[in-house]
């Protein structure tokens, strides 16, 4: 898998603070029309960025179809974004169209693997400094933040620095842009003791019927 | 030192702690289905990697399959068809186990894996979907992942995962007469919100747990992912010991008793420490409806419609006040009396054969309100067939239901059949998100009897006036 690393990101925010944004709303089922991480871009928020969602005519009023919050890279959420369902396809929308950061207080757990496996950093920050950051592009739209991965920090519009928390693995998979099955392989050896050890502890789980698969 | 099931379970699992804090776990078993694990499958054939253990990743046909009668690779979802055809290709270059359209084990992920046996107590359990954390009511650790930690979790036989913190959630006392599994997880997510649970792994336990049949154990472990939680649990003890044995993958023989003697260990020691414990009284619950677009939203059913400007928290009102506005509703009235347009009886979380028989007992002899559609999808075929059995069928399309074949169908809209707009529907799925069960469909989360008085009444009801004591 290719994933962008992230390390320092300069870009337009957009707020979109609404608590409990699922990942149906992010990118609805019927967007997903493939078996492939491929065109989902245009289905991202879809009920909410159409007016009509069949002929794909805008809605004005959403924050990413109004002047440069169209070129937005970094998203300001409210709290538990991306909770709902496991899909990994309001990620890929998402990195489709651009967007490299999510900050917001919480995150739906499933959604916030899923940004650090895709190269999207989640940035979890604290409501009070979103909303203030969210008032302010809001009234003057356009406004860039930059986002420090190393130094774990976020630069807001006005200057003011937050500093943020992120788990170190997370983090370095972020930083390399790493493939995680290469990276979790380089412990092969202890993989295959655990399962040698785990084959007597636990008999079990390894005497299963053979499978049953189409046309066998 | 003491330690609580979730880290007993943890500890069983651990390959090695790695730099950063996470740790590799080895994970028993995966399970797929057409939606995404079809894309899992092929993102790891493209990468030229393959299944390490194929016969411990199972999948089956549940999301885009239809529920009709004499269904086959055909589907109303456009498109849907190359999703079934490409994980059976998929599925059968991998090796793997699959319960494929007509197969009498068929059914949704969540509800096979524990009738089958594939899920046991004390294993790890992964499935790119979120509902996972259903058979955490078995006393396994299982959670929903994306498709690319799908992909590693087959590659690998392990997945990295950062260890969730600890809650209890103690429901103390008894149930009151009507109360369900599925009121308990609305309570508790509507009185410490759907973000509530967000990392924790949650052990419910007290003595309405321990009560509760293993059927309503799923109920209750399968919302735990709508509170947030990374997954739900509940200690093993005789009933989940009798509810495994002679499952078609579970032990037997020697080996069933060998693992019976691991599985009684499977308890939170005496003294474990929980970062967060809530209790609840049990007797405290009533039959719960929501009312909005989150499962936060529920209320009692014979409560009044909140009012977002009682709301202290701006982004709670405003949240409050678009729910109301999506779902027709106006703040400070009865939920009950609502008119409905349909009634759906299904899902991963409430289709299992005592959630059949409970919507029955309410059904039984009595027509559905005149205008209302009403369906009933059992969660697997196996299900089905059992409610045959025993002549559930019958009292479900004597009532005015539809009775279809086994799947997720309705619980959820990806292009094919869906509900109208601006229809409000009652429903025993777990989620009421916008345009969750079709564009502009409004759905009110509740338990499969009331959805059956409900059904009855054409209004939302109150269960407790329709169900029969003794049955
Ligand atoms: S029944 Fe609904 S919630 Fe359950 S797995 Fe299917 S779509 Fe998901």
């Amino acid at each position: 898998m290719n994933m962008t690393p992230f390390r320092r990101h300069r870009g337009i925010a957009a707020p979109l603070v609404r608590i409990n944004i699922d990942t149906d709303a992010i990118i609805p089922s019927r967007e997903m029309k493939r078996v492939s991480k491929e065109g989902l871009g245009e289905g991202l928020f879809a009920n909410w960025r159409y007016s009509d969602v069949a002929t794909r005519e805008e809605n004005p009023d959403f924050v990413l179809n109004r002047g440069p919050f169209r070129e937005a890279s970094i998203l300001l959420g409210g709290v538990n974004f991306g909770c709902g369902s496991s899909r990994e396809h309001a990620v890929w929308a998402l990195a489709v169209l651009g967007i490299r950061a999510v900050v917001a207080p919480s995150f739906g757990s499933i959604f916030y693997g899923n940004c650090v496996r895709n190269g999207i950093l989640p940035v979890r920050l604290d409501e009070g400094a979103i909303a203030a950051m969210a008032s302010r592009l809001e009234a003057t739209p356009g406004g860039e933040l930059t986002i420090d991965l190393p130094g774990q920090v976020l630069i807001a519009d006005d200057g003011s620095e937050y500093a943020f928390d992120i788990d170190a693995t997370d983090k370095e998979m972020l930083l390399e842009g790493l493939d995680q099955i290469a990276l979790t392989l380089r412990h092969d050896d202890a993989i295959h003791a655990f399962m040698a050890r785990d084959r007597e502890a636990r008999p079990w789980i390894y005497s299963l019927p053979s499978p049953r698969t189409p046309g066998s | 030192m003491a330690q609580t099931l979730a880290e007993k379970i943890w500890a069983d699992h651990a390959v090695t702690e790695l730099d950063g804090g996470a740790t590799l776990l080895y994970i028993d078993r995966v399970f797929l289905h057409e939606r995404t694990g079809s894309i899992a499958l092929k993102g790891l054939e493209a990468a030229g990697r393959s299944v390490r253990e194929p016969g411990q990743v199972f999948c089956t046909m549940d999301h885009i399959v239809d529920t009709f009668p004499g269904r086959g690779d055909e589907t109303r979802m456009p498109g849907g068809r190359a999703f079934i055809t490409t994980t059976r290709e998929a599925a059968r270059a991998a090796g793997i186990h699959l319960f494929d359209i007509g197969d009498p084990d068929q059914g949704i992920v969540h509800v096979v894996s524990p009738e089958q046996g594939i899920a046991l107590p004390g294993t790890t359990l992964v499935c790119p979907d979120s509902h996972t954390g259903t058979v955490g009511a078995l006393g396994a650790l299982a959670w929903g992942i994306g498709s690319t930690e799908a992909e590693h979790a087959m590659a690998t036989k392990t997945l990295a995962v950062n260890r969730p913190r600890q809650m209890r959630v103690s429901f103390e006392g008894t149930l009151p007469f009507g109360v369900t599994a599925k009121d308990m997880i609305l309570a508790l997510i509507g009185r410490h919100t759907a973000a509530g649970g967000v990392g924790y792994v949650v052990e419910f336990a007290g003595a309405a747990v321990r009560a509760l049949e293993m059927e309503a154990r799923f109920t209750l472990c399968n919302m735990a992912v709508e509170f947030g939680a990374f997954s739900g649990l509940v200690a093993p003890d005789e009933k989940t010991f009798a509810y495994v044995e002679g499952r078609p993958f579970a032990p037997k023989g020697a080996l069933w008793a060998e693992a019976l003697e691991h599985w009684q260990g499977l308890h939170s020691d005496e003294g474990a420490r929980f970062d967060r414990e809530i209790h609840i009284d049990a007797a405290s619950i009533v039959p719960q409806v929501t009312w909005g677009t989150s499962p936060q939203h529920e209320i009692p059913v014979d409560g009044d419609i909140p009012d977002p400007s009682a709301e202290a928290d701006g982004n709670r009102r405003k949240a409050m006040e678009r729910a109301l506005e999506y779902m027709g509703l106006s703040p400070g009235r009865p939920l009950a009396g609502t008119p409905i347009d349909a009634a759906f009886i299904g899902s991963c979380t409430n289709s299992r054969l005592s959630d059949l028989r409970a919507a029955a007992a309410v059904l039984r002899g009595r027509r559905v309100a005149e205008g209302v559609r009403a369906i009933c999808v059992p969660g697997s075929s196996r299900v089905k067939a059992a409610a045959e059995a025993e002549g559930l069928d019958r009292v479900f399309t004597e009532a005015g239901f539809e009775w279809r074949e086994s799947g997720c169908s309705m619980c959820f809209f990806a292009g094919g059949e869906s509900f109208g707009r601006g229809e409000r529907v009652i429903t025993s799925t777990n989620r009421n998100f916008e345009n969750r069960q079709g564009p502009g469909t409004r759905s009110h989360l509740a338990s499969p009897a009331t959805v059956a008085a409900s059904a009855l009444a054409g209004r939302i009801a109150d269960v407790r006036d329709y169900a029969r004591e003794g049955t």
